[in-house]
């Protein structure tokens, strides 16, 4: 598959997913179990997507800058600083460390 | 005319509340653009993602595996765009009965069905404050959230290699920054805390973007089971 066919076929999938969600009969949304496991999932993937993204390169586990760039995140988050500030700060630390190294 | 006063005072607290959070939202749409680029999309793909999928979470994801594992990561990369985006059919649920009209509406609606969009409304009393609220929010971030990719991608297109500027680690801050407001009692603490280990250890094991997949189980078992769940729920 392409890029473009993966975009197009992504982008499908999630907008079926909202559209579903409208023919849904109310009854269904009466039990806590569909929407407390679609709450999970999201915190799932996106603990997952932290480790991916700090941890891996490619197949193997890798300590580099981003370590430490992660930490600094979550210490400005910690004090409740703006989403766009806190990835700022990260790839900025990320950058230094990678300049001076 | 008291009641259509209050009334009228409720939407402008929604219109309110709606732009409020839209301004913060789009804000960090410059950094999908840039990231996005990052990943290896070019300007055009960046953009008509951020037109047609239109959920910050799924688009982080999609050119977050899609960055690690390549073209070959691309079935993962669509799940894992998919499973990040179940939320907004729960949302869309919660938002059946505010949205009324004909099909094409509830289409339109479905696609502005976000986070911020479901919040905004579920805040407002009125019915007719939680309409208000939801297409204010859910209209207003649409095009903020397009505008600034596009500025976001025309950044990264033009620093070029971006990763010694540390936009790979600025990924790792935006799942963060996505994942932290969720993190508000124990359940989804420990679920999240799970997944990574479960991510981390099956990392070398599995092919790019599986164990993100992997780390989805965690959440499904947790859910069915309300382990560390409140009694109550």
């Amino acid at each position: 598959m392409t890029v473009w066919q993966l975009i197009l076929l992504a982008s499908i999938v999630v907008l079926a997913l909202k559209v579903s969600g409208y023919l849904v009969p109310e009854a269904l949304l009466e039990k806590p179990t569909p929407s407390r496991v679609a709450n999970l999932l999201t915190v799932a993937l996106l603990a997952a997507l932290v480790v991916t993204q700090t941890l891996a390169s490619g197949s193997s586990i890798v300590l580099d800058a981003r370590v430490p760039a992660l930490i600094v995140a979550a210490g400005l988050l910690v004090v409740r600083a703006p989403f766009i500030v806190v990835v700022a700060a990260a790839a900025l630390t990320a950058a230094l460390i990678r300049a001076f190294t | 005319m008291r009641a259509l006063l209050v009334r009228e005072e409720g939407d402008s607290v929604a219109v309110r509340e709606g732009v409020a959070v839209a301004a913060a939202v789009s804000a960090y749409g410059v950094s999908f653009g840039a990231l996005s680029v990052a990943a290896g999309l070019d300007i055009w793909q960046t953009c008509v993602l951020s037109l047609l999928m239109f959920s910050g979470g799924s688009q982080f994801a999609f050119i977050g595996v899609l960055a690690a594992g390549g073209i070959a990561a691309g079935p993962a990369a669509v799940a894992s765009a998919a499973l990040l985006g179940a939320r907004n059919g729960i949302y869309a649920m919660r938002l059946s009965p505010v949205v009324d009209g004909p099909w094409w509406r509830k289409i339109l609606a479905a696609h502005v069905t976000i986070d911020e969009s479901m919040a905004v409304s579920t805040a407002q009393d009125a019915p007719r404050a939680q309409r208000v609220g939801f297409w204010v929010t859910g209209i207003l971030i649409f095009l903020g959230w397009n505008l600034t990719t596009l500025i976001g991608a025309l950044i990264g297109d033009a620093v070029g290699d971006v990763s010694r500027f540390g936009l790979d680690a600025a990924a790792a801050a935006a799942f963060l920054g996505l994942l932290w407001p969720r993190l508000t009692t124990a359940q989804p603490v420990v679920v999240a805390i799970a997944a990574a280990v479960v991510c981390a250890v099956l990392t070398p094991a599995l092919p790019t973007g599986v164990p993100v997949l992997a780390a989805a189980v965690v959440a499904v078992v947790v859910g069915v089971t309300n382990w560390w769940g409140r009694k109550s729920e």
